[in-house]
């Protein structure tokens, strides 16, 4: 399966290279292999993202980064050898077997971000089952971050499990919540407690639409309970690619302008990317 | 940050001895209590251990089992016996480990040492200075046992001490003396008291020397060599077979300190470990931290068997003090004083926080600390949410990317 790229703000792709057309400049790859998709982009050496590819990590690391890669590469119209450096991130960072090194996935969200936004800022990264909140200064250097606890709540993987309980694509999730009228509330930390009280708001005739906006609300909270919130915000991650009602929610609550990259799920693969290009120099 | 590569150490020398020290110590145990040649005294870890001694007994530490039990993670396997009895999964992991291991009749003393069962008390002695838990797990043997539990009831959250907490104190453990007397059938005898007192004060001096000698740069040993190394300070304070042992290590760390020779080699980060160990991961974290170049050269809890109060001439009032000055016992700001102190002792870069999530009164992420003392010192500090012992609650993919974000961030400074 391969995830489609939902449009995002901010968006300015890189022109790419004319299909089957191959570069010798030498290119940067980042290959970012999280706990649910690996995604992988190619930087040429202007930091021009040429290829990327974004797939379900499954349970063959190894394999599913091998085909990320051939499938950015193909989109970038170039050759494996035409890789000078491969920087690996994510939870399976070690299975990558053709990157040169492994960096953490937040030292990647990091360095991605400030790519995009050279400022002082506080990251949040919604993951597929991880969040991090991780806070820059204005030379892009860690201050402090925070992952979530031992728990999965406030991740992708609570949304995941919601939508197989209500039964709703988990691509029609974003757009069910724009339909909500009057949001339902729910309390609990935990993904099982949550699912009962969505069992409960069901028998008390609750709206799905107002149920949906609901979770992505309670994705919220865990989220900015976290830490607190400096400088500026930007949101990253796959659950902030696909769900974007996210990121104006926290707008909302937070009275803040979220800054998103322009593919806020590569971020970490690009800044993998990054260092790349950097240990390269 | 590169691939963790396995690597060679220099190891202690006098970890020979340890390992004869720590059998002697369970065999003569073993002995007494299948011939009933000593009377046994099973004490919390900060208990009146000199007292016990002082009195002839015998003094077995549950907690140290708790800690074996975790280290040969039989604990996890161990716990859920004592939760299917009403203990919950959310107190003290030592205490339902222990209470799962007996339940189950095992025990790592039986791989380590072909010993079939910890020794039967005679009597069960406790002091809450660290947490409510000590009590209720004694009291769960007295129960079980029918043996007599008798304790101290220590103030808590205390900044400066006072002089009514150090009398109602040493009242309390002089008050236990007469039941104690029932037990070993023997009139108490202060010249014994004071030649365990003098014995343990020793073993806290050299033992705080062998700390500090961390703080030379390199460091000679990591905090995970010395959550070993302890062993003789919890176990056999009181009595001359510690002070030997650190009579022995001392002059190693010393030697090894001026030699140079480095516990992590190429020591690029120092770090201080506030919280318990994590007993079950010790071998993969100081690998980790080795691979990473980072020694974690101070920590809290090694600290907490340093009881320089105790002094033979003021027997109940220097132990009153020892027990009561304790970092576990104290107030925040103390304790972020205790640590400011450390930082500028051992100059470490950062520090990380366990948050165990059984042990709360040894968790001191919890009330905004890191961040205090992140500020108030400079450095950057990580919480690794863990446990002592039930390795159910601990995720060690996240933890060790969060270690490893954590070094690449001290490397970005």
């Amino acid at each position: 399966m391969t995830d489609k790229q939902p449009e995002t703000r901010n968006l300015k792709p890189a022109t790419p290279l004319k299909s089957g057309s191959s570069t010798r400049n030498p290119l940067f790859a980042g290959v970012d292999v999280g706990a649910s998709r690996t995604k992988v982009a190619i930087l040429d050496a202007e930091k021009r993202l040429l290829g990327h590819a974004v797939r379900k990590s499954g349970i063959d690391f190894t394999e599913t980064a091998e085909i990320c890669l051939k499938a950015s590469l193909n989109m970038a119209g170039a050759l494996r050898e035409d890789v000078a450096s491969c920087v690996s991130t994510g939870y399976g960072r070690k299975n990558v077997l053709f990157s040169d090194e492994t960096k953490t996935e937040i030292g990647c969200h990091a360095r991605g971000c400030y790519h995009y936004f050279p400022m002082a800022m506080t990251i949040i990264d919604i993951g597929g089952q991880d969040n991090k909140v991780i806070k820059l200064d204005n030379q892009g250097r860690r201050l402090n971050f925070k992952m979530n606890r031992k728990c999965a709540a406030g991740t992708g993987a609570f949304l995941e499990e919601m939508s197989m309980r209500l039964g709703i694509p988990l691509e029609e999730m974003d757009s069910l919540a724009r339909k909500s009228e009057e949001m339902v509330e729910l309390g609990s930390y935990c993904t099982v407690f949550s699912g009962t009280e969505v069992l409960e708001k069901i028998r008390q005739g609750k709206k799905v639409t107002d149920i949906v906006k609901g979770l992505f609300f309670s994705v919220i909270k865990r989220v900015l309970e976290m830490d607190s919130l400096t400088d500026r915000v930007a949101m990253t991650g796959g659950v902030v690619a696909h769900n974007p009602i996210l990121v104006e929610m926290v707008e909302e609550i937070t009275a803040r302008d979220i800054l998103v990259p322009e593919y806020p799920q590569l971020t970490g693969a690009v800044g993998a990317a990054l260092f790349a290009m950097e240990d390269k120099k | 940050m590169s691939e963790e590569k396995k690597t060679t150490r220099r190891g202690i020398a006098a970890a020979k001895s340890l390992k004869k020290l720590m059998a002697d110590y369970f065999y003569e145990m073993d002995d007494a209590a299948k011939t009933g040649s000593r009377k046994i005294a099973w004490c919390t870890s900060v208990g009146p251990a000199e007292l016990l001694r002082g009195m002839g007994f015998l003094v077995y530490y549950p907690e140290n089992h708790g800690a074996m039990l975790g280290a040969t993670r039989m604990s996890t396997d161990l716990i859920p016996y004592a939760n299917a009895m009403g203990y919950s999964p959310d107190i003290c992991s030592y205490l339902t480990c222990d209470v799962g291991s007996y339940l189950q009749k095992k025990t790592p003393l039986t791989m380590a040492y072909n010993i079939e069962s910890v020794p039967r008390p005679d009597v069960l002695v406790f002091n809450t200075n660290q947490c409510r838990d000590v009590q209720d797990w004694f009291a769960w043997y007295s129960r079980e046992l029918n043996v007599p539990l008798v304790g101290v009831h220590t103030h808590r959250d205390i900044g400066d001490i006072r002089a009514y907490q150090i009398k109602d104190i040493a009242s309390q453990i002089e008050d236990l003396v007469p039941g104690l007397e029932k037990v070993t059938g023997e009139k108490f005898d202060m010249d014994r008291l004071k030649e365990a007192l003098g014995h343990s004060r020793r073993t806290s001096e050299l033992w705080r020397a062998c700390l500090e000698a961390a703080a030379a740069s390199p460091s000679p040993w990591t905090f995970f060599d010395a959550t070993i190394h302890m062993a003789p300070a919890v176990v056999s304070r009181g009595t001359k077979a510690a002070n030997d042992y650190y009579e022995l290590l001392l002059p190693e760390l010393q030697q090894r300190v001026k030699e140079g020779v480095a516990a992590v080699e190429g020591e690029k980060h120092r770090l201080y470990w506030e919280g318990m160990p994590i007993w079950g991961k010790l071998r993969a974290l100081s690998e980790q931290l080795f691979s990473l170049k980072s020694c974690v050269v101070a920590s809290t809890y090694c600290n907490s068997w340093i009881f320089g109060q105790l002094d033979p001439d003021e027997p109940f009032e220097s132990m009153a003090r020892a027990y009561t000055e304790l970092f576990i016992v104290r107030d925040e700001p103390f304790k972020e004083q205790y640590i400011t102190d450390c930082h500028e002792k051992f100059k470490f870069d950062g520090i990380l926080f366990h948050d165990a999530k059984t042990c709360p009164n040894n968790s001191n992420n919890r009330y905004g600390m890191p961040e205090r003392l992140s500020k108030k010192l400079g450095i950057p500090v990580l919480t690794i949410n863990g446990d002592l012992c039930d390795l159910r609650c601990y995720s060690e993919e996240q933890a060790k990317t969060n270690i490893e974000a954590f070094i690449e961030q001290l490397e970005e400074r």
